[in-house]
């Protein structure tokens, strides 16, 4: 990242426009990398740096249409003519609480914590939104419907990153509906694993004392030729 | 052509007739004479010894030293120290290990503050691909895990601490899986299970390849559902004690509008992770954008000793083309179910389960002996091929288990079930840290330690899978252990006395810095 400020278009730079200021920047970085190379400071919108966290939803627009995009800002390489800004330092949402330990039936109670699920009206804005590639919109229709396990499998790679929220003309956080119904899938209606239970059991009982025992008493030696048997 | 492409080409030619190859284990002798050589830790002229605090004498690498020694940022102008938070526990960061900590303490009663430099979330635990290694298969045991980490860990690692992690596995896995956690089962319904660098045994537990992503956001939402008051934005900047070896709350800084937030707690968890974003060596880093050592500092200060502080972990594969992802990981997994590394020439030059040392080691040898591949922007490298797996295993299988994989260098048109990727040692992980107990306390009183920034339980090198595990046990065990110690204790003076116990010293060990730590953020802005 120390590569010296363009302030003039050379061959290897690109000209973009970062919230509302032109500036001229080596091909090839990402948006963020071209902020810090354009002096940009940063604390708010950067986390992970690798696409996972969700810390750096931003949109853009580029020459050819008239469409406001979305992405993940640490993931998207700058291109000529491009316009970008991080969307928020902050999204504002409301906080619900879901009490699993007291929860009866998750797939009544979403109707309750989270009543717009059912108003989803189909415009499909969210799957668009989505810089990860979810199926929003089906993933919804799903928690409605309460197949949460397909529900769940559709959110396993959301970043919580919020791109979809704003862009509901319901009103739903379709984010923390995926989240609700991978949790309440995980807690309420996944298989008990036997081979994990048996394990626990085996503990509990002591069945490795003894050989706890034994082994900490071992020397180094004792204990590598051990580990190569 | 040019040679960047014929090599490619080479890798993806042989490809079939590499398929079945075996490639010979290294001996011990072998791994020894490779990590001497060509180990980044055993690079004398990287380290030099710490001046001044308990583990003067001792060494680490020269970016850590600089910190160590660096001035406090309130030497100048001391804040005033009424507390603006009284609780009985702080905990400091929001990653695995402070959110496991902050759920424990305060369902056993505690009111519990958090402090967290970015987003809670934003951390090293949400960007872990590969899983967490639990013992739970009929084969295996938790005495067999315990060799392999020892093994692993160069035999260095602390017993205590090592037995207490591998046999508190399954209540941890199981744990996880109450709060919602989801890992990938087998047709069966058991948890599905893969291996990792060396173990001995299958005993990986994961979800796809957004292992660390899944236990977060099941995390962070618990935490968010629970009465835990979160400074998001507000890293600690110095620890506060009573000028008598306890360690009594902290000084956080507001990164919005710069102020200063005092808090006095009765128990302080700290688990601010590790130190990629120092770029040790010169090195890439897999880490998130925080991970710059302050646990390591703060805590030194304050008069905490270390444990294995020398020591990091180069992941093996790194990303280093394109230039945008430089640093970013490439999971072990990916090695475990057949990926293989291959020099400019195509040939393999070491077995890739090895464990991480070794197999860094030998990238790193095959680059600086003149069998490496340039990348246009001047890195070298070696190839990971990894359509070899969906050879292996069938068409599907990368995309199947490897989702994120596929989609992060898709994004810069490289289709990984076609081509191999260029790959170099990543900076990735702290071995050592603040030194605990059992318990998770460090030598200063009240101060607990979790996760990546404490040391001693992975010894000199941490095995795959090893740190997940780690967060969630000794998050878990730090947080019931401070509400404990808070539940009898009262609250106790706010000084800086320590600050001025390190100036002492400094000045007898004639050090002088012009750094002021911690540093917070990596420095990426360009200034001119
Ligand atoms: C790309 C990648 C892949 C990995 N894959 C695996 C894997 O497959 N299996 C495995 O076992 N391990 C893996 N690891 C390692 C593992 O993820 C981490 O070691 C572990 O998650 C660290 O957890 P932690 O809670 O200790 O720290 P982190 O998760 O890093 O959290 C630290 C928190 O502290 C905050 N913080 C830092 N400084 C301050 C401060 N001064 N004040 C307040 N807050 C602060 C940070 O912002 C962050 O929220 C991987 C690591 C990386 C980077
Ligand atoms: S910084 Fe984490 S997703 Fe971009």
């Amino acid at each position: 990242m120390t590569v010296s400020s363009a302030k003039e278009k050379t061959s290897h730079t690109v000209k973009v426009e970062i919230m509302g200021k032109q500036h001229y920047v080596p091909e090839g970085l990402t948006m963020l990398q071209a902020m810090w190379h354009t002096g940009h400071e940063l604390t708010r919108g950067v986390g992970c740096l690798g696409g996972i966290c969700g810390a750096c939803p931003s949109k853009y627009t580029t020459p050819e249409d008239a469409k406001i995009k979305t992405a993940l800002a640490c993931q998207t390489q700058v291109e000529e003519g491009m316009s970008f800004s991080l969307t928020a330092a902050y999204y504002p949402n409301r906080k619900v609480v879901s009490d699993f330990k007291k929860m009866e039936d998750p797939k009544q109670e979403i109707f309750r914590l989270y009543p717009e699920t059912a108003l989803c009206r189909n415009c499909d804005a969210c799957t668009r939104a989505c810089p990860k590639g979810i199926d929003v919109r089906t993933g919804v229709w799903k928690a409605a419907f309460g197949q949460f396990k397909e529900g769940a499998d559709l959110f396993l790679s959301c970043v919580m990153c919020s791109l979809c929220v704003p862009v509901c003309i319901a009103d739903i956080a379709p984010n923390q509906v995926g989240l609700y119904m991978r949790r309440a899938q995980g807690i309420f209606f996944n298989e008990k694993s036997s081979h994990l239970l048996a394990r626990l059991e085996e503990i509990e009982q002591g069945k490795f004392d003894a050989e706890w025992e034994q082994l900490l008493s071992l020397s180094d030696e004792a204990i590598i030729s051990k580990s190569l048997a | 052509m040019n040679a960047f492409e014929l090599s490619k080409q080479a890798v993806i030619d042989g490809r079939e007739a590499r398929k079945k190859g075996e490639m010979p284990r290294l001996s011990e002798d072998e791994k020894k004479a490779l990590l001497s050589r060509y180990h980044p830790d055993l690079k004398e002229e990287a380290y030099t010894t710490i001046r001044i605090g308990v583990n003067k004498g001792q060494k680490t690498v020269h970016e850590v030293v600089r910190l160590l020694e660096g001035e406090s940022p309130l030497a100048e102008n001391p804040p005033d120290l009424t507390p603006k938070h009284q609780v009985d526990v702080l905990v400091i960061g929001g990653g695995g290990a402070g959110a496991s900590a902050a759920l424990m303490a305060q369902s056993a009663g505690s009111k519990v503050l958090m402090s967290t430099k970015l987003r809670l979330g934003d951390s090293n635990t949400v960007m872990a691909e590969g899983g967490m290694q639990v013992a739970i298969s009929p084969e295996d045991s938790p005495v067999r895990h315990f060799l392999d980490t020892l093994k692993g860990g160069q035999m260095a690692n602390d017993r205590t601490l090592l037995k207490t992690l591998v046999s508190e596995g399954p209540a941890n896995a199981k744990w996880l899986m109450d709060l919602g956690v989801m890992f990938d089962r087998e047709e069966d319904g058991n948890l599905s299970i893969r291996s990792g660098g060396g173990s001995s045994l299958p005993r990986l537990l994961r979800c796809k390849d957004y292992t660390g992503l899944e236990l977060m956001r099941v995390l962070k939402d618990a935490v968010l559902n629970e009465d835990i008051e979160i400074l998001e934005f507000s890293p600690v900047i110095e620890f506060l004690t009573d000028g008598n070896g306890t360690c009594t709350g902290a000084v956080l800084k507001d990164l919005d509008t710069d102020k200063r937030i005092v808090v006095q707690a009765k128990t302080v968890i700290l688990a601010t992770g590790g130190i990629g974003r120092l770029h040790i060596q010169g090195f890439p880093t897999s880490n998130h954008y925080g991970a710059t050592g302050d646990g390591l500092v703060l805590s030194y200060r304050a008069g905490a000793e270390l444990k294995f502080q020398d020591t990091f972990q180069y992941h093996p594969t790194g990303s280093i083309f394109p230039e945008a992802m430089a640093g970013l990981l490439v999971t072990e997994a990916i090695r475990s179910v057949g990926a293989q590394l291959l020099n400019v020439k195509g040939e393999r030059f070491v077995y890739e389960l090895e464990t991480r040392d070794a197999v860094a080691s030998a990238v790193i040898r095959e680059c600086e002996e003149g069998r490496g591949v340039e990348t246009p922007a001047g890195r070298k490298g070696v190839w990971l091929d990894m359509p070899l797996v969906d050879v292996l295993h069938g068409e599907g299988t990368l995309a199947d288990h490897f989702p994120n994989m596929l989609r992060q260098f898709s994004r810069y048109d490289i289709d990984i079930t076609k081509a191999p990727v260029l790959i170099y040692p990543t900076l990735h992980y702290q071995n050592g840290g603040v030194k605990i107990d059992v318990e998770g306390e460090s030598t200063l009183k009240n101060l607990f330690v979790a996760g990546e920034a404490s040391g001693g339980i992975h010894g000199r090198n941490r095995l795959m899978g090893n740190s997940l595990l780690d967060i969630v046990v000794y998050g878990r065990r730090a947080g019931v252990a401070a509400a404990k110690r808070a539940s009898a204790l009262g609250f106790c003076p706010l000084t800086l006395k320590h600050l001025e116990d390190f100036k002492t010293q400094k000045k007898a060990a004639g050090v002088v810095s012009e750094t002021v730590s911690p540093i917070l953020f990596p420095d990426y802005v360009n200034k001119g």
